[in-house]
């Protein structure tokens, strides 16, 4: 392998994390506040078809972008509803996003433009275009230096440096504010939140907001950023690797950049080879598929390294009448 | 404390929950620019307006049958079993290594071991989770959803790899021998010169699977384990106190659980496919959450819950023939039905609950009032 290739690798890792990421971002949020999240996978396809066919109609992404994320908060106020405001179990609620998001894009793609259940291929400003940083091309010959900045940190879509400096912010917002502190309460024992007089019920609103929003921008960068328009169960279950780097990363965000990099790293490396020679032995492409599932399972079994959710996750809070 | 007749339990509140959900199904339709009253009308007679179309719907009930009562029994020991789709995938391949490994002579033979090698595979799949939730407290929704992943990519290593005839392109097994060829319900009820169920992929595991149905009732409300599951179910602390060991009734209930979803492989790869292919389970595994649900977790209405979908499956495929709705309504239909019988109980519960305690308090006052007036 020369230095091209490693580099080519790696940028496609960053391609291919950023989805990754920002959905991890998205259930790290709901998670904290209690509120288990596997429809992950379905916010994210249902922002991927909106985004690309408002779009491809609007011909402006970014319009796109904000009829994706409205999309997908949607379906989080769906899962809100039911698992805030009626109580509902919160995992069945997610299978049901799930479903409803893989029927209704094919049955409106069909409706609208006739494809199949896809939408027209996106050009020009109807998609998010690689961002060149300056000098770029300047310094290209410089040697290692040179690419990497050329590759890895210039010539990416905006979205990819949202996701990027989303880590940082989750972090901030969730560790360094009231706000942050609050919704980590309501996910660890929401009794003791509402007893200070704070609504539990708002902040998990808030917390399954936030969710939405950062689902949309991820599958609005599937459908305008990394391909160029929807196309079919698009997110392919990235919403559930997502979950697992979530749970890989013990719902801590900077953790979550490595997991998720982890993960797009492997996806990289399996669309790049067939099988892979490791000291001697040969490792089916499909190892490297279920990879990011067996290391969570592994994870989550505790022998690496026990990864403990949020202790009210999944438990409707019920007021004391 | 129950406020709330049983009848309303188990009928009124699954009835209102499947009309709001095929209301919005039916708006669905007409913003589609379709119509919603000729689509049922397209749906009733391709799905049971023949015996070729009750041999589809047939068909497709059975799957849901076994993955419907796999989600069931799971519910009982309140285990949310997410992994039917990946252990009805292992049960496939287990199914197609029995059908290819021997020369059966006879399916009569062959049926009895298949059933066992789909259970083995499909319960071996749901031990893994089962005793990492028991022992480790790793939570099973995330483990099964793992593992269906984890499945399909097993599953796609032994076909391309390992069981792919040399010279074919397609990532499937052989044919099944001849021997292993279950019969249709063709072949029996076509004696007297008419041809019932003409094509239809329903065969004999339609029994097999209504069988299951009556020993799974037998096993949750006649048999000491069924009786440990519930108890484990309605109480932990109480099942332990009783005496029941959790670790063992978690494990028993997610292996019979995944047992039930490795025998839909009976139907789908051995009575229909006749050879293993590449997501051959097609979503069944999911539908068997709503099917367990709408069911309330009883095999009869496991069954009951089965046939509608496996109407809604065979009536999706004939609207997708004859209209312009896309199959995928059955998808969104199928969400509607999980999501108001499953996540959104409670809306219909409350009101219904507030109504009911209304009725009894207004009709313990008028009892009082006439006591008075005695």
């Amino acid at each position: 392998m020369d230095f091209a290739t490693i580099l080519q690798i790696l940028d496609s890792t960053i391609r291919l994390a950023t989805p990754l990421l920002l959905a991890c971002l998205a259930g790290l949020f709901s998670e904290r506040a209690g509120i288990f999240d596997i429809g992950l996978e379905g916010k994210m396809l249902a922002s991927a078809f909106f985004s690309a066919a408002i779009a491809y109609m609007s011909g402006n992404v970014w319009i796109g972008l904000l009829a994706g994320i409205a999309a997908s908060m949607v379906l989080s106020g769906i899962h809100g509803l039911a698992s805030i405001t009626f109580r509902g179990n919160q995992l069945i609620s997610g299978v049901a996003i799930n479903f409803l998001a893989s029927g209704i894009t094919v049955l409106i793609a069909q409706d609208w433009f006739q494809q199949g259940g896809r939408t027209p291929s996106l050009t020009g400003d109807s998609r998010f275009n690689p961002w060149e940083w300056p000098l770029a091309g300047v310094f290209e010959s410089v040697p290692v230096a040179g690419p990497i900045y050329a590759e890895l940190v210039s010539g990416h879509t905006a979205l990819v440096y949202v996701a990027i400096l989303a880590v940082p912010l989750s972090w901030w917002l969730l560790f360094r504010t009231r706000f942050g502190l609050r919704l980590r309460a309501v996910g660890e024992n929401p009794g003791a939140v509402d007893t200070a007089g704070i609504s539990v019920v708002r902040l998990r609103f808030a917390a399954v907001a936030i969710c939405g929003l950062l689902c949309g921008l991820a599958g609005a960068y599937l459908a305008t950023g990394l391909a160029a328009g929807f196309v079919k169960e698009m997110s392919a279950g990235r919403g559930f690797i997502a979950l697992a780097a979530l749970i890989f990363a013990k719902w801590r965000p900077w953790y979550a950049l490595y997991a998720c990099l982890l993960f797009g790293f492997l996806e990289a490396i399996g669309n790049r080879y067939q099988s892979i020679e490791l000291v001697g032995v040969t490792l089916p492409v499909q190892l490297m598929q279920a990879l990011p599932y067996i290391l969570t399972v592994v994870i989550l079994a505790g022998f690496v390294g026990k990864a403990i959710p949020p202790r009210a996750g999944g438990d409707p809070y019920v007021k004391e009448r | 404390m129950d406020t709330l007749p049983k009848w309303v339990d188990v009928l009124l509140i699954p009835l209102i929950n499947l009309i709001i959900a095929f209301f919005i199904s039916g708006l669905i339709i007409l913003a589609i620019g379709e119509s919603p009253i000729e689509a049922v009308r397209t749906m009733i007679t391709g799905a049971l307006g023949s015996t070729y179309g009750w041999g589809y719907t047939l068909y497709y009930t059975t799957n849901f049958i076994f993955t419907g009562l796999a989600v069931a029994v799971a519910f009982h020991a309140r285990l949310f079993n997410i992994g039917g789709e990946g252990q009805a995938t292992l049960g496939g391949l287990g199914v197609a290594l029995v059908c290819l490994s021997l020369p059966w002579p006879h399916w009569t033979l062959a049926l009895p071991a298949a059933i066992l090698g789909g259970a083995l595979f499909g319960a071996a799949w749901a031990l893994i989770p089962g005793y990492l939730q028991a022992k480790r407290g790793s939570h099973i929704v995330i483990t099964t959803i793992m593992f269906n992943f984890i499945g399909a990519a097993l599953l796609n290593y032994m076909l391309v790899n390992q069981l792919k005839p040399a010279g074919q392109m397609e990532p499937a097994t052989g044919n099944f021998p001849v021997g292993t060829h279950l019969p249709t319900l063709q072949d029996f009820f076509s004696l007297f010169g008419t041809t019932l169920f003409r094509g239809a992929p329903v065969n004999v595991s339609f029994f097999v699977a209504l069988l299951a149905c009556v020993l799974v009732w037998w096993l949750i409300w006649r048999t000491r384990l069924g009786y440990a599951i519930r108890a484990f179910g309605q109480s932990e602390p109480a099942a332990i106190y009783a005496g029941i060991n959790p670790v063992k009734i978690t494990v028993i209930a997610m292996l019979i659980s995944g047992a039930l979803a490795g025998c839909m492989a009976v139907n789908n790869v051995m009575g229909e496919a006749e050879r293993l292919v590449l997501n051959a389970v097609e979503g069944a595994g999911f539908i068997g959450i709503a099917v367990a649900l709408m069911g309330r977790s009883h095999p009869f209405g496991v069954f009951l819950a089965a046939l509608l979908f496996g109407f809604l499956y065979q009536g999706g495929a004939e609207l997708a023939l004859w209209t312009n709705i896309p199959r995928e309504l059955i998808v969104v239909i199928q969400a509607l039905v999980i999501l108001f019988t499953g996540a959104l109980d409670n809306m219909v519960r409350m009101p219904l609950e507030r109504i009911f305690l209304a009725m009894r308090r207004g009709r313990a006052q008028t009892q009082s009032q006439t006591q008075a007036a005695e």
